[in-house]
């Protein structure tokens, strides 16, 4: 391996592994817990990134690609390779990873100062980046398996941080069973896979693939199969319900995982065997994705907590990326991908910033029962919180598509992509209103959320003088990624705010066909797209602005009363506040069922099989064992070792009497001797 | 009276009721006279031997040791009987077994 | 005649000798010991062995019957005439005693002894005392040592401790 991607890989790869390793075993016995490892780790791992990042830029090869593999099992007839693929893709994706860690780990040594488990969080964020690095750089389904799984176990220890809090532990357990869920389906599409095709990398199974080894009906189950992972791993409806549990954990690890990079794992998943989906399939990914992105959407309108309204929106930007997979344009869903890791990341981070200052607000108040995190609460922050309100509005713009920001560029390509895709299927026409309901949606309750943080009067007027801005560890984050959801960035070199065109990312990062037979070129979806993309804009713009201009409406000049349309709406307000009651549903047709077979056969298994069998066993054993001490003792010991001793004892006494001291009696035995040797003798 | 056989026979027999007695008599004196029988019936054998085998007189002179032999045996015998009357008071040979195991 | 006489000295001696050793009275038995050594010397005269028939009455029956009798009575309360003492151990003293008996006749009529014929010598003295002054005259020395330890013995052991 003689390629310097290839090594700078190994290096981010195992660096925040090894951090991990320190920090587990040695990390409460370094000063300051030893967070200085960790930051270092992920700050080489950053620069690694970075570097390759502008190799890629500097060679400009929309076609770029490495691969390295190795054999990790060998059993003859069946044997596994493992291995690294580096192309443009996996260079943007190890960037954002690291970006997006190291600012968590910069922002995490303020926001866990003295927590009790300060060193773990930050082994468990190694453990997190490596598993996740996994998952980018493999090159076969296998090891993204393994990372696949890793990753859910990093997601379980963090966001199970604390654990003393019940509902922290129970929504750690919630992430990893629902996850679970999903690469049940996984692992069953990737044994499809390999019955018919007999290997795990993607390169054989695009081959195999384009010469119809599996294809039909296997093919679609497959690609399902595979995108079951990616709807737990990306929480796609019916497995959305564990992202916003997971809110539990501290608000950097939600940032990281739960915005940027875990849940994105299931849309990169996606980009990657986008190929090998059949047109079926694709309509399946496209319909879950655009439901998901509208439902969720709808609940954001109504929840009170900042980062549940987070939650919920991190859960239909997802939607969109799968929907543009869905579609066709999956390299529109991998510039919403790292649009989105940027600002909603960002989001997140202004949140944890508004949340630290509440804690610490009611802190000084003695006040243990208000909630935090409730916006009800706030109100009015914008003058105290200047740094993290302009950067959270930059961020917000941008998810809300609104023009010269970045999320406009992605959204803008991703609803293009579904318009065009309804044009030459007019009968799927719900997907692109999936898409623009949710923008519309979308922008109507992110801006309610600044809105109600930010603006007004605030709804505790004794808080606000202790309210002030978070430390420069919190801010600098905040400041990075706020500039980064500027859209520039990513028209570059060409500088129309609006126009990806000729961009370094639609150039690197360009569509191939899929090699299922019957699909549609790649070469087809763009010019479909582009045809569409006018359209598109307007419509979208059209839509962001009826939203911005309602929650403008309804929450900061208070013309419209959140309060009243709330009751009129009834039901759906209800509904839409407590999630449409999917938990509670699961719970009484799902778990509950569940939980009750399991009890009749743990009373199968406890009263009658250990009872009964295995005890038994023990009983015949004891009767047996019993049984055969009384004979050892009985038989063995009395008759026949002491029999022995007996004997020879008795014969001894025997033989005593011989003795008698008496001559006549020896006379005897010599007479008597010599008469039997004289018998003997004459025969 | 010219058979060889008959008084080796004779002294078989009388040898025989010596042992007995020497084996089966309680009284020391008993068993002293069983002894004299036996030596009575190995005479006999040596005379008959000598007589019947060419008249030589090795056979008497034989006996004629052994009678002596005999006379000193009793002597000393019965002075040793004497003892163990005065000192166990009784020569039940029976009662001497103080070698018994 | 001589045949006649020659088998009842023969019975005689052996029913003597029955009686010595079965004969629960000890003066029966002295006294049937008495009777077989008589018989035992009428059988030297029948085996030409004159000489050696008289040193059997005179030592046997004149000396060693007679200190029999003296260690009997010597060495018995003689508050009565019977003298009475019973056997051990008779059943397989019998039995060993007879076997041995029978055992002696098997070996004595199978064997084929020498046997020369002889005629009867005049006197059997004068060959006799050439012999034990000639051919054994160690053994007779010997005999003589032998006599003077027993009486010495007998002396030592016969003496009273003070």
């Amino acid at each position: 391996m003689d390629n310097i991607f290839i090594n700078y890989s190994l290096f981010i790869l195992f660096l925040p592994l090894a951090a991990f390793v320190i920090q587990i075993f040695f990390g409460k016995k370094l000063p300051r817990q030893g967070d200085w490892v960790s930051i270092g780790a992920i700050s080489i791992t950053l620069i690694l990134a970075i570097a390759m990042f502008v190799g890629m830029l500097l060679d400009y090869n929309p076609d770029f690609r490495q691969e390295a593999s190795f054999t990790w099992l060998d059993m003859g007839a069946f044997s596994i390779q493992l291995g690294f693929l580096v192309d443009n893709i996996t260079i943007i994706m190890l960037l954002v990873v690291a970006l997006i860690s190291t600012c968590t780990h910069v922002f995490s040594l303020k926001y866990l100062k003295g927590d009790i488990r300060y060193s773990r969080y930050f082994a468990y964020l190694g453990l997190f980046t490596f598993s996740m690095n996994g998952i980018v750089l493999a090159n076969n389904l296998i090891s993204m398996y393994m990372s696949w799984e890793l990753v859910g176990v990093s997601s379980y220890l963090l966001i199970g941080h604390w654990f003393e809090k019940e509902s922290a532990a129970n929504a750690a357990k919630k992430a990893f069973l629902t996850n679970r869920v999903g690469d049940i389906g996984f692992f069953i599409g990737i044994m499809l896979i390999y019955t018919a095709i007999g290997s795990f990398t993607f390169t054989d199974i695009f081959e195999g693939v384009a010469g119809g080894v599996l294809a039909g009906t296997t093919l679609t189950l497959a690609g399902v199969g595979l995108f079951l992972g990616a709807m737990g791993k990306s929480s796609q409806f019916p497995l959305h319900i564990w992202l916003p549990d997971a809110m539990e954990g501290p608000t950097p690890v939600s940032a990281l995982m739960h915005a940027a990079t875990m849940v994105a794992a299931g849309v990169y998943l996606t980009i990657r065997i986008f190929p090998i989906l059949s047109p079926d399939a694709l309509l399946v990914v496209a319909y879950v994705g655009g439901f998901t992105a509208l439902f969720a959407a709808t609940i954001a309108i109504t929840q009170n907590d900042i980062k549940k309204v987070l939650a919920y929106s991190t859960v239909s930007q997802l939607g969109y990326m799968i929907l543009a997979v869905g579609t066709g344009v999956y390299t529109a869903a991998f510039f919403h991908l790292l649009t989105h890791a940027m600002f909603k990341a960002n989001l997140f981070y202004g949140s944890g910033s508004v949340i630290h200052s509440m804690h610490h607000a009611l802190h000084e108040k003695n006040d243990h029962e208000t909630d935090a995190q409730d916006m009800r609460n706030m109100g009015g922050f914008r003058e105290k919180m200047p740094i993290t309100y302009w950067s959270m509005l930059a961020s917000t713009l941008a998810i809300a598509g609104v023009p010269l920001f970045s999320g406009f560029l992605s959204k803008d390509a991703i609803l293009a992509g579904s318009l065009s895709f309804a044009q030459h299927h007019p009968e799927h026409f719900l997907l692109p209103v999936f898409g623009f309901g949710a923008a519309a949606i979308t922008a109507f309750y992110m801006f309610r959320m600044m809105f109600m943080t930010f603006h007004g009067k605030p709804k505790m007027p004794e808080l606000i003088d202790d309210i002030h801005e978070s430390p420069k560890e919190m801010a600098g984050p905040l400041v990075l990624l706020g500039t980064l959801s500027v859209a520039i960035w990513y028209t570059l070199p060409h500088l129309n705010p609006i126009s990806t065109h000729g961009s370094w990312f639609t150039t690197l990062v360009h569509p191939v066909t899929a090699v299922v037979p019957g699909s549609f070129t790649a070469h087809a979806i763009e010019e479909g797209a582009h045809h569409a993309h006018n359209l598109a804009m307007g419509i979208s713009i059209g839509v962001a602005a009826l939203g911005i201009g309602l929650a403008v409406l309804m929450y900061l000049k208070n013309i419209i009363s959140p309060e009243t349309w709330g009751k009129r709406a009834g039901f759906m307000y209800d509904w839409s506040l407590n999630k449409y009651y999917f938990d509670e549903n699961y719970d009484k047709y799902l778990y509950q069922p569940t939980l009750r077979l399991a009890k009749k056969i743990a009373w199968i298994d406890w009263e009658l099989y250990d009872k009964y069998f295995i005890n038994g066993f023990g009983h015949v054993t004891n009767w047996a064992s019993r049984v055969s001490g009384k004979f050892d003792y009985n038989i063995i010991d009395q008759f026949l070792v002491d029999g022995v001793g007996r004997i020879a004892d008795n014969f001894g006494f025997m033989l005593k009497k011989i003795q008698t001291g008496k001559l006549q009696n020896y006379l005897l035995y010599v007479t008597a001797g010599v008469i039997i040797l004289m018998i003997i003798q004459s025969y | 009276m010219n058979d060889l056989n008959t008084y080796l026979l004779v002294a078989a027999i009388l040898f025989s009721f010596g042992v007995f007695g020497v084996m089966t008599r309680r009284n020391g004196i008993a068993v002293l006279m069983g002894v004299e029988l036996i030596l009575n019936a190995a005479n006999i054998n040596f005379v008959a031997f000598s007589r019947f085998g060419g008249m030589n007189f090795d056979g008497h002179i034989f006996a004629l040791l052994v009678i002596v032999l005999a006379a000193a045996e009793a002597a000393v015998a019965l002075a040793i009987i004497i003892n163990i009357y005065n000192n166990m008071n009784t020569i039940n040979i029976d009662e001497a077994s103080s070698m018994k195991e | 005649m001589t045949e006649f006489t020659f088998w009842v000295i023969i019975t005689l001696t052996i029913i003597s000798a029955g009686t010595v050793v079965l004969s629960n009275q000890l003066i029966y038995s002295a006294m049937a010991l008495l009777s077989t050594l008589f018989g035992v010397a009428g059988i030297y005269v029948f085996l030409w062995a004159d000489f050696i028939a008289g040193v059997q009455v005179l030592v046997y029956i004149g000396g060693i019957l007679i200190l029999i009798i003296f260690g009997i009575m010597l060495t018995n309360r003689i508050s009565s005439v019977r003298l009475s003492q019973t056997n051990v151990q008779q059943g397989v003293g019998g039995a060993v005693a007879i076997w041995l008996c029978i055992l002696m006749s098997l070996v004595i009529s199978k064997t084929p002894w020498f046997q020369a014929d002889a005629s009867e010598p005049v006197g059997t003295v004068a060959e006799v005392g050439t012999l034990l002054l000639t051919k054994y005259l160690l053994p007779f020395e010997a005999i003589s040592l032998l006599l003077l330890g027993a009486l010495i013995g007998a002396a030592v052991l016969s003496r009273k401790e003070n």
